[in-house]
């Protein structure tokens, strides 16, 4: 009798609760991987949401309430994230998420429920495709890749590349495609496809026949952990080609673990980075907001990404001049020039973000920004 | 293919075969003498290797001693993991242990990634592991060189215990049958925890060992490594030493070499290199060296 009283207590807690917050407040929900695999790049791009939500914390004079839930860094998991996200959360919008497969798997749940979904760091091209509800806040692979070979092309004037792909991993088999065709229409050769898979930590056999093809560059569209160990098989191999990677390699830890075999590799990423030179007044207000929120932590792109993703909602809900889903999604497909940490973001008719293509350097152990290139597609 | 490029393959597979069968002797041992598989292998061979790393950037240790000490603590832990979750199950039918050390592995696994984080960390590696040999066109790791004696070091260090020793003679009597061991004075649950010390002292050598060889740390390290040793001392006659530094090897061997000879079939080569294997079982069910019952230990 107890219990049962203790539950019709609770229950009416819960429903009190719900119904008062319903009136007053805007609910955005996170879904990034802050366990497994993609932890690293999740709870960065979590750190970039709650920074913009700090310093933002209403619209239309409401405030903004954040649900955060964990996808760790699975497919399943993700779909059921976003699944708790709508049903139990009443979201009217979601933040997420960090890695392709994983955005896909929660982005079909959301397009079913029709609440609009801004992806932080997906780039693979189908996280959108189709969608209706479905946006992000980075550019796309086929851009991604085009501005590598671009560079690898004609800055550096490199003509033969090889490249290492992770065949069960979206992301890696999607921006070599990309790169692949890119770099062969702008006239160079790619003299040597190999895979590996997930998990794998030995590379030896690959790169002992990637060498003997003598490539001027090795493409590595990896995620940071494995690529500094390939790098470092690489280096201990003999291996003299210049490598590049896309912006999953973008990560402070990369010179850690990588060492001096990461000396002078390029990644293309999204045009942010705390070393830029010409950093816009938002990247600026980033920046220092960061550092006064999380003193002795460096930000990075992720965390710019979450930040933007966050405020890319906002400016859509303050244009609609009313929160409900289906405004809010209609807004985000009419976003012009939005000013971002990551450039100036404009939403094109596939949902994607148009924003140029960032180029990094490790240079004495250190990233360096580069600058930006606009890719020949 | 040239030659250069032929025995540069050849040292790679050693390399990665080696390795392979620094983990399995671990494995195959802990097996033969209580045919449990212990899947907390692979947690033992991550905490070795990540102890190593907390010695020196905490302790400020040496690395010799860092090494030493992360092998005495993880084989402690081994024997503590014996205590508490094995020990109580030693009348219970055979799979509640295994099931108990598929526990025991979860949950060293997420202690790791609460008390770790499961951002990949840096390794150490001293200056004479950095540079290699280059002779010929072929390029020499001093790991290469290393693991494979470190590994049959260990094999023969193991067979001597086993075979020379007391304790050795009780491992063997515990094997055979632990009701009658009890009846006839061996102490059968000192013994018992001593395999297990040997055993988690073995993960954690081979665990640091291949940190040295691939250079990074995570909470689920030791997962893959553990899996494919497991297979490989399967492959050489589960129980048998000798046997898992040749399935070792030999897997290792089959892995690069699928990549070399078969380049597109390089994201396929765990599925090519088992289907090998299970041929290799379907005419010898019990492993490489696992047929006469004297070499099971």
């Amino acid at each position: 009798m107890r219990k049962m009283m203790l539950l019709c207590l609770a229950l009416v807690f819960a429903f009190a609760n719900t119904a008062f917050s319903a009136e007053e407040t805007i609910k955005i929900g996170v879904f990034l991987p802050l366990t497994g695999q993609n932890a690293f790049g999740g709870q960065l791009e979590l750190e970039g949401v709650q920074l913009a939500a700090k310093e933002n914390p209403t619209v239309l004079g409401k405030k903004v309430e954040l649900f955060v839930v964990d996808n760790k860094s699975d497919k399943v998991e993700s779909a059921n994230a976003v699944k708790r996200l709508i049903e139990k959360e009443k979201v009217q919008a979601i933040i997420g998420t960090y890695g392709s497969s994983l955005a896909m798997a929660g982005g079909e749940v959301s397009e079913k429920a029709g609440i609009p979904q801004v992806g932080t760091s997906c780039t693979n091209p189908l996280v959108t495709q189709g969608k209706k509800y479905i946006f992000r806040v980075c550019f796309i692979d086929p851009y991604q890749g085009a501005g590598a070979a671009t560079y690898a092309f004609k800055t550096l004037g490199l003509k033969k590349a090889a490249m290492l792909v992770d065949v069960a991993n979206d992301y890696s088999v999607g921006l070599s495609k990309y790169f692949n065709k890119s770099f062969t229409k702008l006239g160079g050769q790619v003299v040597s496809t190999l895979n590996y898979q997930s998990g794998d930590q030995d590379f030896t056999a690959q790169l002992t026949k990637i060498i003997s093809e003598k490539p001027d560059v090795l493409f590595i569209p990896s995620y940071f952990a494995e690529g500094a160990i390939i790098m470092k098989q690489a280096k201990e191999l003999g291996a003299t080609f210049k490598i590049m990677g896309g912006d999953a390699m973008d990560n402070p830890k990369i010179t850690d673990i990588g060492g001096s075999a990461v000396e002078g590799f390029v990644h293309t990423t999204f045009p942010y980075d705390p070393s830029m030179k010409n950093m816009t007044p938002m990247a600026k207000k980033f920046t220092e907001g960061w550092m006064k929120q999380y003193p002795g932590k460096e930000p990075n792109v992720n965390a710019a990404l979450g930040y933007d993703a966050y405020m890319i909602i906002l400016d859509a809900i303050t244009r609609a001049g009313k929160a409900d889903p289906e405004s809010i999604a209609k807004a985000l497909a009419a976003t012009k020039g939005f000013q971002g940490v990551t450039g100036a973001t404009s939403i094109n008719e596939t949902h994607d973000a148009e924003k140029p293509v960032g180029l990094v350097i490790i240079k004495d152990g250190k990233k360096v920004y580069e600058g930006e290139i606009t890719p020949d597609l | 293919m040239n030659s250069a490029m032929f025995i540069q393959h050849m040292l790679n597979s050693l390399t990665l075969g080696s390795l392979y069968a620094l983990v399995a002797i671990g494995y195959t041992m802990v097996y033969g003498i209580l045919r449990l598989i212990n899947f907390a292998h692979s947690e033992m061979f991550m905490l070795g290797a990540y102890f190593v790393f907390w010695g020196i950037t905490l302790g400020q240790l040496p690395w010799p001693v860092a090494m030493a000490l992360a092998i005495a603590v993880t084989a402690s832990l081994g024997v503590l993991v014996d205590q508490v979750a094995y020990r109580p199950l030693r009348d219970a039918p055979r799979i509640s242990a295994l099931i108990s050390s598929i526990g025991v592995s979860f949950f060293l696994q997420n202690v790791a990634i609460v008390f770790f984080q499961a951002i990949p960390r840096e390794v150490y590696r001293p200056q004479w592991l950095e540079d290699p040999i280059i002779t010929h066109g072929v390029r020499i790791l001093p790991l290469t060189l290393f693991v494979p004696f470190l590994s049959l070091l260990f094999m023969l260090v193991l067979l001597w215990i086993v075979y020379r020793t007391k304790a050795g003679l009780g491992m063997r009597a515990i094997s055979k049958d632990i009701e009658t061991s009890y009846l006839m004075g061996v102490p059968v649950n000192r013994i018992i925890a001593l395999t297990f010390g040997i055993g988690t002292a073995l993960a954690a050598a081979s665990g640091i060992m291949w940190a040295l060889r691939y250079p990074q740390l995570q909470p689920m390290m030791g997962t893959i490594p553990g899996f494919k040793a497991f297979i490989a001392a399967v492959f050489g006659g589960i129980g048998s030493i000798p046997g898992a530094v040749i399935g070792g090897l030999a897997l290792g061997f089959i892995e690069i070499m699928t990549v070399a000879f078969f380049p597109d079939l390089a994201g396929y080569r765990d599925a090519f290199a088992f289907v090998l294997l299970i041929m290799v079982l379907m005419f010898k069910p019990t492993g490489l060296m696992g047929e006469r019952l004297e070499d099971k230990v």
